[in-house]
C-alpha cells in the first residue's frame, strides 16, 4: 500500500512539520517513507508545502501530484491543491484559515477550527499536531503509539510541559477523526 | 549498520563522507546545497577536522588541491554555478592526479538560473568542464540512500585511480528526506591505513617513513616530451577506468520489452513511477539507468537491444544531454526520442506515460 500525502499551509504554521512526524512515524513503522519539500525564495508569512509518501514498496517518485490526503492549514493550499486530491481521497482543513470549503463530493473532508483548538491546549504551535491527530483518527497510516514514543524521547528531557500539550493535541485530533 | 535515521540529502552526504574518512571539507554556501556546508560546519570540528567556510568556489577547490596532495580524504561541494567557478581546480586535480571529491547539487542555468533541480549540468560533468585532456568518474545518485553511499565509492574511487570524483546530484536529492543507514565510521586504525596508502606520492612529515623522498605535486610539465608521456599516462588510467567502473541499474527490463527508457538521477526516479503504472496497463517497457555517467554505460544500453525494442525514450531535466551518449550507444538501430523539463521544473510520471504512449 502507498499513500501520498500534500501538506499545505503559510511558512510558520508547521505543515511541513507534519509531513515530517508523519514520515519518521511511518519510517520508524518499517515503511518507505519520502519527504520533499517546496523550497525557494520563501519567509514566514509565505507558502509552504511538503510531498510525504508513506508506502510498503520502494518510492518511485517522491514528487505528489495528486495526493490520497491533503493536509490544509490556509485557503490558498485547499485552492491549489483541494481539486488534484485523488477521488475517495481526504482533505483535512482549518477553518480558521480556509472561509472556503472545497466543493467536491468524491472526497471525505474533515473541517475543524485546528488553531482554536491548539490555542486552547495551551499554544497555537501544536496545530500541526492536531492535524497529525485528524490522520491518525482517520486513516489506519501510523499508529499514535509510534508518534508518542518518538515525541517523547524528543521531549521529555528537554521540555516535558511540550511534550504534554503535543500528546494532547494529538489525541484531540484522534477524537475529531474519529467522529466524521 | 545501524538504525535507519530520516535525513536530507544534502546531510547525509556529508555525514557518510566524514564516515568514509574525510577530515577536510572546503567550501562556499550556495542554495540548495547549503544544508551540507552548513552540516559540515557542525560536525566536521567534532569529528577532528577542518572546515573552512573559503571566500570564494574557487578559494575552496584550491584548498582541496593543497589537502589532497598531503594524502588526505578531502571534499567539496556546491550547486551549478558554484561548480562552474571550481572547474579550473578540478582540472588541477586531475593534471596532478590527485583525489579528491566534488558534489554538485544542480539546479536550474545556465547562469545563475533558479534554485529548483535540474541536469544541465551533464555535459560539463562528463565531456570536461575543466580544461585539457582529462576524463573524472561521475556518480549520479538517484535516492537519498544512494546518495550518501556514494560518498565511499566515490573516496574509493579516487584513491584507487588517482583522481577527482563528482557526485552529480540535484536539488530534489538534497532537499528530500529519506531513510539512510549508514555504514560504520572508519576506525583511527583503519584511517591511518588510508593515509599509508598514499605516502608513496604525496607529500607528509613522517620522517620516519622508509620511502620518505621528495615528492612533487604539480601540474605544469614545460617540457612537451615529459607532458606527452604524462598524458598518455592519464589516457590510459582513464580507459582503465570505462573497462572497470561502469555500473547501471535495470530496472523491469526483460527480453520481451517494446519500449526503453534511459534516464539517470531524479529523472530516473520519476520515469520508474510511470514505469510501474505502465506495466500494470499491460505496456511492455524497462529501464537503464546509468549510475556511473562517466565511464558510460554503452555496452549494457547496446545489450538491451533486443529485436522486440521499438523505441527509446530519454528523460532528461535538461534541453537533451545525456541523449547524445544514448545515441551513441544506439548507433542508429532503433529511434530515440527524448522528453525534457527544463528550468528547475519536473515532468510528472504521467508527462512520461503520455509520451510513451505517443510514440
Amino acid at each position: 500500500m502507498k499513500t501520498e500525502l500534500i501538506c499545505s499551509g503559510f511558512g510558520g504554521q508547521g505543515a511541513l512539520t507534519v509531513g515530517k512526524f508523519l514520515a519518521k512515524a511511518g519510517m520508524q513503522e518499517g515503511k518507505n517513507v519520502s519527504w520533499l519539500p517546496s523550497y525557494g525564495p520563501e519567509m514566514r508569512g509565505g507558502t509552504a508545502n511538503v510531498s510525504t509518501v508513506i508506502s510498503d514498496t520502494p518510492i518511485a517518485s517522491p514528487l505528489v501530484t495528486n495526493p490520497d490526503i491533503l493536509v490544509a492549514l490556509n485557503q490558498p493550499s485547499i485552492d491549489k491543491f483541494g481539486p488534484e486530491i485523488r477521488p475517495g481521497g481526504l482533505m483535512i482543513a482549518n477553518t480558521d484559515m480556509c472561509p472556503r470549503k472545497l466543493e467536491r463530493d468524491d472526497i471525505d473532508a474533515i473541517y475543524a477550527p485546528m488553531s482554536t483548538i491548539a490555542k486552547e491546549i495551551g499554544s497555537a504551535k501544536v496545530l500541526n499536531m492536531v492535524a497529525i491527530g485528524m490522520i491518525i483518527g482517520k486513516k489506519n497510516l501510523i499508529k499514535y503509539e509510534t508518534i508518542e514514543a518518538d515525541l517523547t524521547a524528543f521531549l521529555k528531557k528537554k521540555n516535558p510541559d511540550l511534550l504534554e500539550g503535543n500528546l494532547k493535541a494529538i489525541k484531540k485530533g484522534i477524537e475529531i477523526g474519529q467522529n466524521s | 549498520m545501524g538504525e535507519k535515521v530520516l535525513m536530507k540529502g544534502n546531510e547525509a552526504v556529508a555525514e557518510a563522507a566524514i564516515r568514509a574518512g574525510c577530515r577536510h571539507y572546503f567550501a562556499y554556501p550556495i542554495t540548495p546545497q547549503s544544508e551540507l556546508i552548513e552540516y559540515m560546519s557542525r560536525m566536521m570540528p567534532k569529528a577532528g577536522g577542518t572546515f573552512v567556510q573559503a571566500e570564494s568556489e574557487i578559494a575552496a577547490v584550491n584548498m582541496v588541491y593543497g589537502a589532497a596532495g598531503c594524502g588526505k580524504r578531502v571534499m567539496t561541494s556546491s550547486s551549478s554555478p558554484g561548480i562552474s567557478l571550481k572547474m579550473e581546480g578540478i582540472s588541477y586535480l586531475a593534471g596532478a592526479e590527485l583525489p579528491a571529491v566534488i558534489v554538485n547539487v544542480q539546479r536550474g542555468g545556465p547562469g545563475l538560473g533558479d534554485i529548483q533541480p535540474a541536469q544541465g549540468d551533464y555535459f560539463q560533468a562528463t565531456k570536461g568542464g575543466g580544461h585539457g585532456d582529462y576524463r573524472m568518474p561521475v556518480l549520479a545518485p538517484s535516492t537519498v540512500q544512494e546518495f550518501a553511499d556514494m560518498a565511499d565509492l566515490a573516496f574509493e574511487l579516487g584513491d584507487k585511480y588517482r583522481t577527482p570524483v563528482m557526485i552529480l546530484s540535484d536539488g530534489l536529492l538534497g532537499q528530500m528526506m529519506e531513510p539512510v543507514d549508514f555504514k560504520p565510521r572508519k576506525t583511527e586504525a583503519e584511517m591511518e591505513e588510508l593515509d599509508k596508502q598514499h605516502f608513496d606520492w604525496c607529500i607528509h612529515p613522517n620522517q620516519d617513513e622508509p620511502n620518505r623522498h621528495h615528492h612533487e605535486i604539480n601540474s605544469l610539465e614545460i617540457d612537451p616530451l615529459i607532458l606527452e608521456k604524462h598524458v598518455i599516462h592519464l589516457g590510459e588510467k582513464f580507459d582503465k577506468i570505462e573497462a572497470n567502473e561502469v555500473r547501471y541499474e535495470e530496472y523491469k527490463l526483460t527480453d520481451d520489452c517494446e519500449y526503453l527508457i534511459v534516464a539517470f538521477g531524479t529523472a530516473a526516479r520519476i520515469a520508474k513511477s510511470a514505469i510501474d503504472e505502465l506495466n500494470v496497463e499491460g505496456v511492455k517497457i524497462g529501464m537503464i539507468r546509468p549510475i556511473t555517467v562517466w565511464p558510460y554505460p554503452y555496452e549494457a544500453i547496446r545489450n538491451a537491444l533486443t529485436p522486440k525494442i521499438k523505441k527509446i525514450l530519454v528523460t532528461e531535466l535538461n534541453l537533451g544531454q545525456m541523449i547524445e551518449d544514448v545515441k551513441l550507444a544506439v548507433e542508429g538501430k532503433v529511434p530515440v526520442e527524448f522528453l525534457g523539463k527544463v528550468g528547475g521544473i519536473l515532468f510528472t510520471p504521467q508527462e512520461v506515460k503520455d509520451k510513451i504512449k505517443g510514440m
